[in-house]
């Protein structure tokens, strides 16, 4: 190649070299708060970096959710948490159509069991009144059995109408594409090793090379209190991963369920939550457990068989239903109860960290609400037209590929993922690049066989796609 | 185009030596597999033994399979492949969708014969954490076998159903050398010798042992072990999930079908007619799980039963429910006894889910029989069919 060929070849180059020209905001973490705030600081005119320093997006606390659209309604009154839930589940509802997102009005019921969880209901309905849920109905034992027959009986309890299902990956898919339509850059494989603010502006090192911006969000989830202590050199939390684990059985088991099943919770959970999925799944989970280990969530016979018979305890016909499969996700609760979003003044430097369970609902709040604190420093002007692209539907709540021409065949038959689906999701500006990311994106393997029939199939499609391979060539 | 008399759902053995023998007998036969390649699962079992009973010679897999669908393709039997069946209707009518998109599809009669698949990690509730590794036989042969890909080089393998032996033979194709085997029971499942197998390869078997975590990150790094109150670790990097073989029933569970909740497969009588008499039934579908030679004669013989049918010559009348009880009875097939003789699943198949030494005692027209047996899990039991009209109960009960 010549000497000019070759320095064209490196512009087009995937990962060398980067552009130099600062960037407005440098979005530390791609999980769905980092996803959310790249589309809102991109839609909103800045010139928007997104790092992740794993080979693709959620692959942190993002990846394990009970994939529920929140009102909001047991959030304590006046908390951050509670606002930016409000706010994030208002905009969801008002761009998931333009965005291609589904949405399950399923409302929730708020179940009690015993005698002192009956006691506890009517401060829960009180507390949902305060947080501006005016729509709580209050259900006999009979109304409640009336409405979820297969429900083992219950003392009372009081239904949420608003509380809705949402697809916990396309979501975040579809914040990031809309960013990154409208000029937002991201780098996976990329993780900030130090940086140095000289007074106006960053300037990070990470493990793909240097890259200079004007402010700096922590969105780093499991790791935001160490990004903070890396680049301020004080953390005003520490995080102490919550691990959830979760049953999700096979899709029969899906009409066991109509409504979000949520038991009265405690102080520290939400408590076991049994309700379907927008794949056409039923959920049972997730437990609350402390640990130290900020990466890695270990799954526990022992623990899976007890969440196993707690999902039995709520749906007595659950029993002999066929485990589709098991997951756990880690939380990154703090000491603190309520969300720990800090603008630091005199460093450009916003952290969003704390968000547990409740972020796929707050993540929209939770951006705009970033995005409000981070005019102090910087003036920007809103993009006139942005693009909206279409993320493809993979729910159970719109048609799905397989059921439109031209498909190509199906590949995966338990989730009937057809070879059109798996090739899109293996191209464009957010192409998967592991296995782990195309399973999110096109829902692969994640049904009752687990990839029995489909692997191979799939090892082949994937070949020279992923850094880490499924299989190596044999010839 | 005119209505095929029959369609055929699925392309293994059973589906294709149903096919077949209607063609032969002079109907008409669509088979549909929603793979690119006819054959089902012996396409990615690259080893002895198939064919004897069918060929009456020796052959590995892949060539078996092709043999039974070159048969059927000479006997003017009709293969679409890459057409998934997306959901039974009564009529008998089909959803289907091909590359092309989604259709219809109706026959006088339509046969399942979608076979079975292992279990999953899932399934077994097995902990730890989620890297990549970790497969079944069926899509470790399907990457050995169809693809040449090696997926890792030094795996463990959890069960020791025949399967499992199988998954030891596709690991040795490629000099992938797996070092350990686990079995939870006492004793290998597999009957003699293939028990044998694997110590003469030098590959160690842990008996009542678990695998209790599977660790590593982005590619298995090891297995966490279980073996009373002894637990330990050790390095691999793959696990070969194997048997605990379950009907593919997914189209069955959205169907108007009736299910045994006892072998997850349709509930049928001895003419392999399901509860909507338009759908048969046929090969391991039925239960897990049976060689594919077994599946073949029993493909055979539900298509003269399709026939006749077809022809009006199958008695149609009220069925009797056969009953199991005993906590050790895990099926029995037929699920049904229906009028008429010449029946096409011609002896009671029985599993039993533990080791067991006892009687079984047999009840119908009133009648009682005693058989005495000393049964293994996942071994063929069978007794004969009874004849005559009314209800037939099993009940296994363990020696003291």
């Amino acid at each position: 190649m010549t000497k000019n060929g070759q320095h064209l070849h490196r512009q087009k180059g995937v990962s060398v070299p980067h552009t130099p020209a600062p960037f407005d905001i440098i979005i530390i973490g791609a999980g769905v708060i980092g996803c959310a705030l790249a589309r809102r600081f991109t839609l909103d005119g800045a010139k928007t970096l997104l790092l992740e320093r794993a080979p693709d997006i959620l692959d942190g606390a993002s990846k394990g959710n009970s994939a529920i659209l929140h009102t909001g309604f047991d959030a304590p009154p006046g908390s951050l948490e509670q606002r930016c839930i409000a706010a994030g589940y208002a905009e969801y509802l008002q761009i998931h159509t333009s965005l291609g997102l589904p949405l399950i009005r399923s409302g929730a019921l708020v179940i009690a069991w015993t005698a002192e969880e009956e006691s506890l209901l009517p401060s829960l309905i009180d507390q949902a009144r305060a947080n501006g849920i005016d729509d709580i109905q209050p259900l006999s034992a009979t109304e409640t059995g009336a409405l979820e027959p297969h429900l083992a009986p219950c003392k009372a309890s009081f239904r949420v109408p608003r509380e809705y299902l949402i697809d916990p990956w396309s979501a975040p898919h579809a914040y990031l594409l809309q960013a990154l339509a409208n000029g937002a850059e991201l780098r996976r494989n990329c993780a900030v090793t130090g940086g140095q603010f000289d007074g106006t502006h960053w300037h990070l090192e990470t493990t793909q090379g240097p890259t200079t911006g004007k402010i700096i969000i922590n969105a780093a989830g499991n790791h935001g209190d160490l990004i903070d202590l890396m680049l301020l050199g004080h953390q005003d939390f520490t995080i102490r991963p919550r691990k959830g684990q979760f049953i999700v059985y096979d899709k029969p088991a899906a009409s066991l369920a109509t409504h979000i099943l949520l038991p009265v919770p405690n102080k520290i959970t939400k408590g076991i939550v049994v309700c379907r999925t927008a794949f056409g799944n039923l959920l049972v989970g997730p437990t609350a457990e402390d640990q130290d280990d900020r990466d890695r969530a270990e799954l526990v016979p022992d623990t899976l068989r007890a969440l196993q018979t707690r999902g039995e305890a709520i749906l007595p016909a659950l029993k002999g239903q066929e485990i589709t499969a098991i997951y756990a996700g880690l939380r990154p609760a703090t000491e603190f109860k309520d969300y720990q979003i800090c603008a630091h003044t005199g460093r450009n430097l916003i952290t969003v960290g704390g968000i547990r369970s409740t972020g796929l609902s707050s993540a929209l709040g939770t951006a705009q609400h970033v995005a409000a604190l981070a005019t102090a420093f910087a003036q920007i002007t809103p993009l006139p037209n942005p693009l909206t692209p279409q993320t493809p539907n993979i729910s159970e709540a719109a048609p799905r590929d397989w059921q439109c021409p031209g498909h190509d065949g199906i590949i995966c038959h338990c989730e009937l993922v057809t070879r059109r689906e798996i090739s899109a999701a293996l191209t464009g500006p957010l192409a998967a690049q592991s296995l782990a990311g195309l399973k999110r994106r096109t829902r692969v393997t994640m049904g009752r066989c687990q990839g029995f029939y489909c692997t191979a199939a799939l090892a082949d499609l994937t070949r020279d796609h992923f850094a880490c391979p499924m299989a190596t060539a044999n010839d | 185009m005119t209505d095929p008399d029959v369609i055929i759902v699925g392309s293994g053995p059973a589906g294709l030596s149903a096919a077949t023998t209607l063609r032969c007998l002079g109907h008409s036969v669509m088979v549909l597999d929603r793979e690119p390649t006819a054959g089902g699962i012996p396409r990615h079992c690259g080893h002895y033994p198939y064919g004897l009973r069918e060929f009456r010679r020796l052959l590995k897999g892949p060539a078996y399979a092709a043999r039974l669908t070159a048969t059927a393709l000479a006997a003017g039997v009709q293969i679409r492949i890459n057409t998934t069946v997306t959901a039974l209707h009564p009529g008998p009518r089909i959803s289907i969708t091909t590359p092309n998109g989604p259709a219809e599809l109706s026959g006088k009669t339509i046969l399942l014969a979608t076979g079975v698949r292992e279990s999953t990690r899932a399934a077994r509730l097995i902990g730890g954490t989620k890297p990549g590794g970790i497969l079944s036989t069926g899509a470790l042969q399907g990457m050995v076998y169809l693809n040449h890909q090696r997926p890792f080089q030094n795996p463990v393998i959890l069960g020791t159903e025949l399967v499992a032996f199988s998954a030891i033979m596709t690991c040795r194709h490629l000099g992938i050398r797996p070092v350990a085997m686990i079995e939870p029971g006492p004793r290998a499942t597999a009957p003699f010798p293939s028990a044998l197998y694997p110590r003469l390869r030098g590959i160690p078997l842990h008996l009542n042992t678990t695998l209790h975590a599977i660790h590593g990150a982005t590619q298995v790094t090891g297995v966490t072990l279980r073996q009373g109150a002894r637990t330990w670790d050790l390095a691999c990097d793959g696990v070969i999930i194997s048997g605990q073989f379950r009907p593919d029933n997914a189209l069955l569970r959205g169907s108007h079908l009736a299910i045994d909740p006892a072998t997850l497969g349709p509930e049928v009588d001895q003419f392999g007619r399901c509860s909507d008499p338009g759908y048969f039934a046929a090969g391991n579908l039925l239960r897990a799980v049976e060689t594919a030679g077994h599946c073949w004669a029993e493909g055979r013989s539900v298509a003269h039963a399709i026939a006749r049918a077809l022809n009006g010559n199958l008695p149609t009348g009220p069925a009797h429910k056969i009953t199991i009880s005993g906590p050790a009875l895990k099926y029995a097939l037929p699920q049904r006894l229906s009028p008429g003789t010449n029946p096409a699943l011609p002896v009671l198949q029985l599993r039993v889910s533990q080791a067991i030494r006892g009687q079984i005692t047999l009840t119908a027209n009133g009648q009682s029989t005693a058989h005495q047996i000393n049964a293994l899990p996942e071994r063929r039991i069978t007794l004969p069919l009874p004849s005559g009209a009314g209800p037939v109960h099993l009940h296994l009960e363990a020696e003291p």
